[in-house]
């Protein structure tokens, strides 16, 4: 163990000053820069170098779910992402989900309506997987929503109003584009 | 639960990923990342440089043909599962990737990745290894082409040399009168699973099975792959096969599960697996 | 009388922030400050030789390391005991940095602070800690056979051994016509709020005061703990808790470790400091619960009827007792749940182990207690060959035994007195709502078709609410706005929304005129806090005695502005009117103004309130004896005793002959919790209560080995459960009124997960026809249990 150890330090701490790389994103639609080491997470950098908390991370693992934000319009972990690996791709974070003006959007709407949150901790995370899940497949089966959701925990709604957010948010969704046709 | 510090290189083209993993051969590679970035946030993993390949676009493939499917190092899980000319060729592709975690992670996490990581728990390699499939190396020393039954050498340990690159992973197509089916016991949806099996049966042109195969996952430090073409007979004795995987798996133990339930449960799996793909088979050659 | 809100779904007010991100969790907080991370014991059991930092100090961005030998004065004492019971003998609790010896995996050794945590991480991994190992005291047995100590001054590792009785349990279970003996387990779970914990600290030196934000469901005992080890006055500590992402019990410890390290670094290093809890420090550094063996020996009568039950458990509360033994006292006191039970002896036997500390997890000890009378219910059941609901229906206390004197001492140091309730309707509701009397023909129809269901239940009651207090300050503006405070803390429970209604509905105020906060000792400094479903009960009550006090006052000013009687007027809509006529009116943000004498206006408002404007007689002061300016109010709830929810449980099963698999098919809770406030977030408290009741009825333990290392302490392999595994939940309410609180409600928070290891043992023992006697239950150990019935007839159980 020691001796690995020793290794390791030769080879990865000769100057414990690490190298930094030039990250530029969009990040809910406004171009971001920032100057990371390579290991920085894509969590953190948002969290902590773009200063948008919005994004939670629960367990840095891949496993919670808390962290899930749009990369390209498709949900990401973003705790197992490094942000240089994210740099020249868009990202949509829980803060770019409401309409410009602030109207909240279907899905945010449909959450507050049927108390699909508590806590609020997972609850960007859901958001975003299930703004992506929609988008894919509007009129969503049972089945289908649960195995939408089913890489997100939640330790407090035992998720029987997430998942009747999910429907009331497709019937949001059909709605609006039903009027805007009308 | 932070990273360890580590050198980074972004290479754009295939030529700059083996240069910069010769240059360095203790590096490690990311792909998806869905397996290799958790070891680091826990620091049971300290490479001291990571090579991304996530901007080598020739990487980014799949090409189906008549024989198989060819699934190149950058394409990602999502991507193989919603092919519907892959799942034509090769069914059992797209069967065991809905197994693979949760829909999210396979948007990240790739085939050959996955297939690299050589986690004896996970499903692609149980696949590539009960159809004798192929993984495709490279190296600033040339290419080469690894059969399943060499690719995987024990836990997370695939036959990939210093400085070499899986490239792509080859999933041959199915024969003619062959069915397939993918199950498997998790504790929960989209874990692990206590054990699997990728079954594929075929027949002959008297609808007597020819040859009936199966392979493991979540029992043995590698995939286990078990022609039980013999111990089911001709007509297809799926109950004896079950019996004959039952005595002839030696699984391991773990914290979700016993050897002996495992031993139990994989027969379970065998016979329902095999059911169902003979019953696929019988239905393509009545076709 | 204004519109409705007191009972009402009324959608929350937290919700918006919430939605959008804008939430300001503790992580969010502090953008700027310093990073904190622990070295921390990989042993189970060892003493420390030596701590090298040298290699540590290398790091570029370190800025401090911090060992047991670094902590001056208070700030290397032990931790409080938090709750000391004269039954706990042998309390003992850790350092805040190990001293000489740890105890668990996880204890924390050493303090790094950092630049960031990543620099923080690093300098960690290079604090070399010499250790020399310790045998270790692994499980409930291990701990009982004393061949070695986790404390070397704990002999038997005994913590504490508290015998409560009513009756002559031993005698009536000698006379009685039948007796049944065994034994229970429950293997451990946790909390696990998906935020961890987390404290960030800031020092203002000119000022000589501290701010502390904590993730913590105690903010003002945070404070007090703060204060007396730094040594500063209570008035210079300021402790808030923001958005909290769950707490379920874990985070009502406190003084955490960190929550006194951090702040002392803070202030010795005068620079903001923060640390957040990751996952893999969550799972061996917060704190587990459940654990407990039980051995049950039960006498009763041809009809079911309980006769004497006599209960010996064993608790395991792993290395240090930091909040004593409250867990195992609600084990041995909920144990008796809705029923009769003739004669009872309980003994708690408290046991030491080289693991995490146990504290409360929501259920804290109830749980267990239900799963033993439940289980006990079902054994009577089988052996007598009676429906397990009629034997319950045989022992239940009926609606005219109310107050029901259980005669033992609860939690709180108060007899166990049941206020209210209708336990039989309970129980009629839960079986019409899961199908119980048709059931037998749908298991058959199943069974026909290879299919293998069973049905279960469970039956609770819950003490709620209790003491000692929770004060609610209200205050009402010259804008109109109220604004609410009580000093607990909510982690998404819904507060301000509940709160709000129902300062509402006792003010006749707009809704959306109200805005409450909690867990910020600015605004309010005397509290408890959230834990044992309490926080409805007891700051709901105060806020609404608060708020009476507010009208009172709002009325006596407006009647002598609107020269009426203020026994005549009524407030609707936030304005103060005459009884039937609406024109003698004034809105109460002009009350406001009224009630706060002024000799500067600031705006024409307030001129109303100015020295000339005001009309009282020259000869009387200004304000009124026994008056006080400002349209506030301040008051306390403080209950004699507890208030007693209680419930009913059914689940169908389904389990794969083959793969022992295990799926619930329909879940079904009845729930009485007395006056809804909010039947939405009623149900929301309930659903994610029988979700985590799920997870540790099949899929959450904590596997340690021998050595006392956790095997699983990551997402991957602790099973939390996702939508996929939670079945659809129907809930149903009954409201019995407590006769104890001004709002005749009860507490609500943990009902949910209550009686579901009870519910879902009962029916996958129905469904399989075997013993069920540990949880949780993984396939593996129901196909164990085959295997064990093949062999030993004695395992099957008889049909109904």
């Amino acid at each position: 163990m020691g001796e690995a150890r020793e290794d390791t330090r030769e080879d990865t701490f000769e100057d414990t000053r690490e190298d930094t790389f030039d990250v530029a994103l969009t990040v809910n639609g406004a171009h971001r820069t920032a100057r990371v080491p390579a290991r920085r997470l894509l969590s953190d950098l948002l969290r902590h170098d773009l200063g948008l908390t919005g994004t939670h991370v629960g367990c840095e693992h891949g496993v919670c779910g808390c962290c899930t934000v749009l990369l390209d319009g498709d949900p990401v972990r973003s705790c197992l992402m490094l942000a240089v690996t994210a740099s020249g791709h868009e990202v949509t974070t829980v803060e770019g989900l409401a309409a410009p003006d602030g109207t909240p959007s279907p899905v945010q709407r449909a959450f507050r309506e049927c108390h699909g949150l508590q806590c609020g901790f997972c609850t960007p995370g859901f958001l975003c997987t299930v703004t992506a899940l929609l988008r894919e497949t509007p009129r969503p089966t049972q089945d289908q929503v649960l195995e939408g959701i089913s890489g997100n925990l939640c330790r407090c709604t035992g998720y029987q109003n997430i998942v009747a957010s999910v429907h009331r948010a497709a019937d949001l969704i059909a709605r609006s584009a039903e009027e805007g046709e009308a | 639960m932070k990273p360890p510090p580590f050198g980074y290189r972004a290479p754009v083209t295939l030529d700059e990923a083996l240069d910069a993993l010769a240059a360095r051969p203790s590096g490690k590679v990311l792909a998806g990342g869905q397996s290799l970035i958790p070891l680091l946030n826990m620091r049971l993993a300290a490479p001291p440089e990571l090579v991304d390949i996530n901007r080598v676009a020739e990487l980014d493939t799949l090409h189906v043909g008549d024989g198989g499917v060819r699934v190149g190092a950058l394409a990602r899980h999502t991507r193989v599962e919603r092919s519907a000319a892959a799942a034509a060729v090769q069914p059992l592709l797209r069967r065991a990737l809905r197994h693979v975690a949760h829909p999210v992670i396979r948007n990240r996490g790739t085939v050959v990745g996955s297939l690299a990581h050589a986690d004896p728990a996970a499903e692609l390699p149980a696949v590539l290894a009960v159809l004798d499939g192929t993984v495709d190396a490279a190296s600033t020393r040339g290419r080469r082409t690894i059969p399943a039954a060499d690719f995987f050498v024990g836990p997370l340990e695939p036959a990939l040399e210093p400085g070499e690159l899986a490239v792509s992973a080859y999933f041959p197509a199915a024969p003619p009168r062959t069915g397939t089916a993918f199950m498997e016991t998790a504790r929960r949806h989209g874990d692990y699973a206590i054990a699997g099996v990728a079954a594929v049966v075929t027949l002959d042109d008297d609808l007597r099975v020819s040859a009936a195969r199966a392979g493991y996952l979540g029992i043995s430090a590698t995939p286990l792959v078990l022609d039980l073409t013999g111990a089911a007979g001709p007509h297809g004795d799926w109950t004896a096969a079950a019996a004959h995987v039952r005595d002839t798996v030696d699984p391991v133990a773990d914290i979700h599960a016993g050897a002996a339930y495992r031993r139990h449960l994989t027969g379970v799996l065998t016979e329902r697996a095999l059911k169902r793909a003979a019953a696929e088979a019988l239905r393509k050659a009545e076709d | 009388m204004g519109t409705r809100v007191f009972g009402e779904p009324v959608r929350r007010r937290e919700d918006g922030r919430l939605l959008t991100g804008r939430g300001r969790y503790l992580d969010d907080l502090g953008r700027d400050a310093l990073a904190a991370a622990f070295v921390r014991s990989p042993h189970a059991h060892a003493r420390i030789t030596d701590i090298d930092v040298s290699e540590a100090l290398d790091v570029d961005g370190l800025v401090a390391v911090y060992t047991f030998e670094d902590l001056p004065g208070r700030i290397g004492e032990r931790l409080p005991l938090l709750i000391p019971h004269p039954a706990l003998t042998h309390g003992r609790t850790g350092y805040p940095l190990a001293r000489d010896v740890v105890r668990h995996v996880g204890e924390p050794v050493a303090m790094v602070v950092a630049r960031d945590r990543y620099l923080a991480e690093d300098a960690a991994e290079r604090v070399r800690v010499d250790y020399e190992p310790l045998p270790a005291v692994v499980g409930i047995e291990a701990a009982s056979r004393a061949e070695r100590l986790v404390h070397d001054d704990v002999p038997g590792n005994v913590g504490a051994v508290l015998v409560q009785e009513t009756g002559d349990a031993a005698a009536a279970i000698r006379a009685a016509p039948h007796v049944l003996e065994f034994r229970l387990a429950i293997e451990r779970s946790a909390s696990m709020p998906l935020e961890g914990r987390g404290v960030y600290a800031r020092w203002d030196a000119d000022d000589g005061s501290l701010r502390v934000y904590s993730s913590t469901q105690a903010s003002t005992g945070v404070r007090a703990a703060i204060a007396a080890r730094l040594g500063l006055p209570t008035g210079k500590v300021e402790v808030i808790a923001p958005d909290v992402g769950g707490g379920f019990g874990v985070k009502i410890v406190h003084p955490w470790p960190e929550e006194i390290l951090v702040p002392w670094a803070a202030r010795l290093l005068d620079r903001e400091i923060k640390w957040t809890e990751d996952r893999r420090e969550h799972f061996v550094s917060a704190a587990h619960e459940r654990g407990q063996l039980q051995d049950v020996r039960v006498g009763f009568d041809g009809d079911g009827r309980v006769l004497g039950l006599d209960v010996r458990i064993r608790h395991d509360h792993g290395a240090y007792t930091p909040y004593g033994i409250i867990i195992p006292i609600v084990t041995s006191t909920q144990l008796l749940g809705p029923y009769k039970i003739g004669a009872y002896r309980a003994e708690v036997v408290s046991l030491y182990t080289n693991t995490l500390i146990v504290t409360p997890y929501r259920g804290a000890g109830r749980p267990q207690g239900v799963f033993c009378m439940e289980r006990t219910m079902d054994r009577i059941a089988r052996h007598l060959g009676l429906d397990r609901a009629d034997v319950r229906a045989a022992n239940l206390i009926q609606p005219d035994e109310f107050p029901y004197d259980q005669g033992l001492t609860f939690q709180d140091g108060r007899p166990l007195i049941y206020d209210s309730g209708d336990y039989p309707e309970l129980l009629r509701k839960a079986k019409a709502m899961i199908g119980w009397d048709g059931f037998g023909a749908e298991r058959a129809a199943a069974a026909s078709r290879g299919r293998r269901l069973g049905i279960g239940l469970g039956v609770y009651v819950e003490g709620t609410g209790v003491g000692p207090y929770e004060g609610g300050h209200v205050e009402i503006d010259t804008a109109g706005r109220v604004h609410v405070s009580t000093g607990l803390t909510s982690q998404g429970q819904g507060h301000e929304t509940v709160f709000a209604q129902i300062a509402a509905a006792e003010l006749g105020v707009p809704i959306g005129d109200v805005h409450v906060t909690t867990g910020d000792t600015r605004r309010f400094g005397y509290a408890v806090g959230t834990f044992a479903s309490r926080a409805a009960v007891m700051s709901g009550n105060a806020i609404a005695l608060a708020c009476r006090k507010v009208r009172d006052k709002a009325l006596r000013i407006a009647a002598e502005a609107l020269e009426a009687d203020p026994r005549d007027l009524d407030i609707t809509d936030g304005v103060v009117h005459v009884r039937g006529d609406v024109s003698a009116a004034v809105p109460l943000r002009t009350v406001a103004v009224l009630s706060n004498p002024l000799r500067y206006a600031f705006d024409e408002e307030t001129a109303r309130a100015t020295q000339f404007a005001v009309g009282r007689p020259v000869t009387e002061p200004p304000i009124a004896a026994g008056e006080e300016p400002g349209l506030e109010g301040r008051d306390y709830y403080s209950p004699v005793r507890s208030t007693f929810a209680a419930g009913a449980h059914a689940a169908v099963v389904e389990v794969d002959p083959d793969t022992a698999e295990i799926a619930i098919l329909r879940y079904a809770v009845v729930h009485d919790c007395g006056r809804l406030i909010n039947p939405m977030v009623v149900e929301g408290q309930i659903h994610g209560g029988v979700a985590q009741g799920i997870g540790g009825a099949l899929y959450e333990r904590m596997a340690y080995d021998e050595s006392g290392q956790l095997l699983n302490a990551s997402f991957m392999d602790f099973l939390m459960p996702y939508a996929t595994e939670i079945p659809r939940i129907r809930t149903g309410h009954l409201e019995t009124p407590s006769p104890l609180n001004p709002l005749g409600i009860k507490g609500a928070g943990e009902a949910g997960v209550i009686p579901v290891s009870a519910v879902i043992a009962s029916a996958v023992e129905d469904a399989e026809g075997v013993r069920v006697d540990a949880m949780p239950l993984s396939p593996d150990a129901l196909h164990t249990l085959r295997q064990r019935a093949a062999a030993d007839p004695s395992l099957i159980v008889r049909a109904e």
